[in-house]
């Protein structure tokens, strides 16, 4: 046993934890506390411990204020698109396509990965760095104190209206996100309105229309638990809050890439 | 009632608590003193449960553990009334119990006690620091605890509102019959509120007694602390 333990200790495996120690530890103890508080609010939701004035309040600020900038992102990136390819398709034949291929891109992928970045930059962060500040000034510790449960009065109601609002969030932005392919596709091309139209019913399948409503309800849920976990964990003053903040946004960016693959596995392989 | 036995702590690798032991009766008030460092609040958070134990024994009486925080901790994005009833409200027990019309009695009624007025819609950030301190108490008492926790109530408060507060932890103490803890760095608060005085240097007690001993008893440590001297057996603990 001492042995192996020596023979370990001289290996490049322990030397490389050894140089990435911290990092792995922060690693390792942000996941943990991501699923056990993830499922911490679950039991809160399932036993209806909630507060729903709160939870509309939440949705007003995860779903109303958030939604020019998400809008403004997803209907971009079709406009960029469309800008792209339409004159090219045009060209050479492929006019009938452009609407379709565009409704594609955007239900599957597009709409959902560009509003999820959206409510991350702006919703995620700010979750995270108000109850990383909570915590930092022990207004979480007074909330325990009195007596009240910090995970159902934080996390249960934004958790919730998360995932109630990210499918919503997505439907009215996918559609402006394919309006905006139009406008691109009609100032650049010879495309008319009603040819781009015509296909963009050719690109709309109930099941991808499924699989999105999954995906915003799974990214929504993810973002918000992860950004309220960001911030539950933090410490140290003004820089722990700086750094909750940052660790949020880099989480839920890789969380939400790293869904997209899985679901693109799972749903469309 | 509080009883604590052999309390230890550790934060990773550095020992704060070494061996703590005190008790505090109905209806008494302990002053906590020490360095900045040596562990005061980490008592007090052992105590209401925010922090584990390493070991030893903690014994309190039944009912509510209040704790008034060392910064306030005002919930920021609420108003001064929504912090005094937060417990009242927040909690599903306590709830049903209070209609709108209680909470606004309550919440005039613990405004009043802490010399307050005309407040009870502005946000925290629109007070001064003395003002959220006292509304932090108010908030602390409004379960109506049987053990409360005080840390460093009167800092960074001018002498008169000093003595305002000391006055109200003594007739709370009068009126509920509660057991307290005062952490303080300020003397004319031990001398007004405590029945007795621990004072903890390296993660021990090294003095227990009443605040007159304190001040007159040959003891190395409190001579120290009460002349505020440089010289004596503590040292300035470096990391
Ligand atoms: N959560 C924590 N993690 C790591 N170390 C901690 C933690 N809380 C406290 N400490 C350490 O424990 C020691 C005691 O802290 P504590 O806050 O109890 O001191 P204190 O006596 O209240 O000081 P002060 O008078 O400045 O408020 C300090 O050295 C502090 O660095
Ligand atoms: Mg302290």
């Amino acid at each position: 046993m001492e042995q192996i333990r020596e023979y370990f200790k001289e290996s490049v495996t322990y030397r490389l934890y050894l140089l990435f120690k911290d990092e792995l530890d922060d690693f390792f103890t942000t996941l943990g506390e991501i699923t056990i508080q993830g499922l911490n609010s679950l039991k809160y939701i399932l036993k209806l411990q909630i507060n729903w004035k709160e939870v509309l309040i939440q949705a007003n600020r995860f779903g109303i204020s958030s939604l020019p900038i998400t809008l403004t992102i997803v209907s971009m990136t079709s406009i960029i698109v469309a800008m792209q390819v339409a004159a090219e398709m045009v060209k050479y034949g492929g006019g009938g396509f452009v609407g379709m291929m565009v409704t594609l891109l955007t239900v599957r992928e597009t709409g959902i990965i560009m509003s999820g970045f959206a409510i991350i930059s702006m919703i995620g962060s700010s979750m995270a760095a108000e109850i990383a500040t909570m915590r930092v000034t022990e207004q979480i510790d007074a909330i325990s104190v009195l007596g009240v449960n910090p995970i159902r009065y934080l996390f249960v109601p934004r958790i919730l209206a998360g995932t109630l609002m990210m499918p919503p969030v997505l439907v009215i932005s996918s559609v402006f996100g394919i309006l905006g392919g139009a406008l691109a596709s009609v100032m650049t091309s010879e495309l008319s309105y009603r040819a781009y139209f015509a296909s963009v019913r050719s690109g709309l399948f109930l099941y991808d229309m499924k699989v999105a409503l999954l995906k915003a309800i799974v990214y929504g849920f993810t973002i918000v638990l992860i950004s309220c976990t960001c911030g539950y964990i933090a410490r140290g003053g003004a820089k722990g809050v700086g750094i909750a903040t940052t660790k949020a946004v880099v989480w839920s960016f890789v969380a939400i890439v790293v869904w997209d693959l899985i679901f693109s596995a799972v749903f469309f392989f | 009632m509080i009883k604590v036995e052999h309390l230890t702590k550790s934060f990773y690798d550095k020992q704060v608590l070494k061996d703590v032991s005190f008790d505090v009766k109905d209806g008494e008030t302990l002053a906590i003193v020490g360095f900045s460092g040596s562990g005061k609040s980490t008592v007090l958070k052992i105590i209401c449960g925010l922090l584990d134990k390493d070991s030893g024994n903690i014994e309190t009486s039944e009912g509510e553990i209040a704790m008034v925080f060392q910064y306030s901790a005002l919930f920021d994005s609420l108003t001064v009334f929504d912090n005094i009833i937060f417990a009242l409200k927040e909690r599903k027990e306590l709830r049903k119990k209070y209609t709108e019309k209680d909470l606004e009695r309550i919440v005039q009624e613990k405004l009043k006690l802490v010399g307050l007025h005309d407040i009870e819609y502005k946000y925290p950030s629109e007070l001064s620091g003395g003002m959220q301190k006292r509304i932090s108490f108010a908030r602390a008492i409004v379960t109506n605890p049987k053990i409360i926790l005080y840390d460093e109530p009167t800092a960074g408060l001018d002498p008169i509102s000093s003595t305002l507060i000391e006055d109200y932890i003594v007739r709370l103490k009068d009126e509920t019959h509660a057991s307290s803890i005062v952490v303080t760095h300020q003397m004319s608060t031990i001398m007004r509120t405590a029945d007795k005085v621990l004072m903890l240097y390296d993660g021990k007690s090294v003095f227990q007694g009443t605040p007159d001993e304190m001040c007159n008893a040959g003891n190395e440590y409190t001579k120290q602390f009460v002349t505020a001297s440089l010289t004596g057996p503590m040292k300035m603990l470096t990391e």
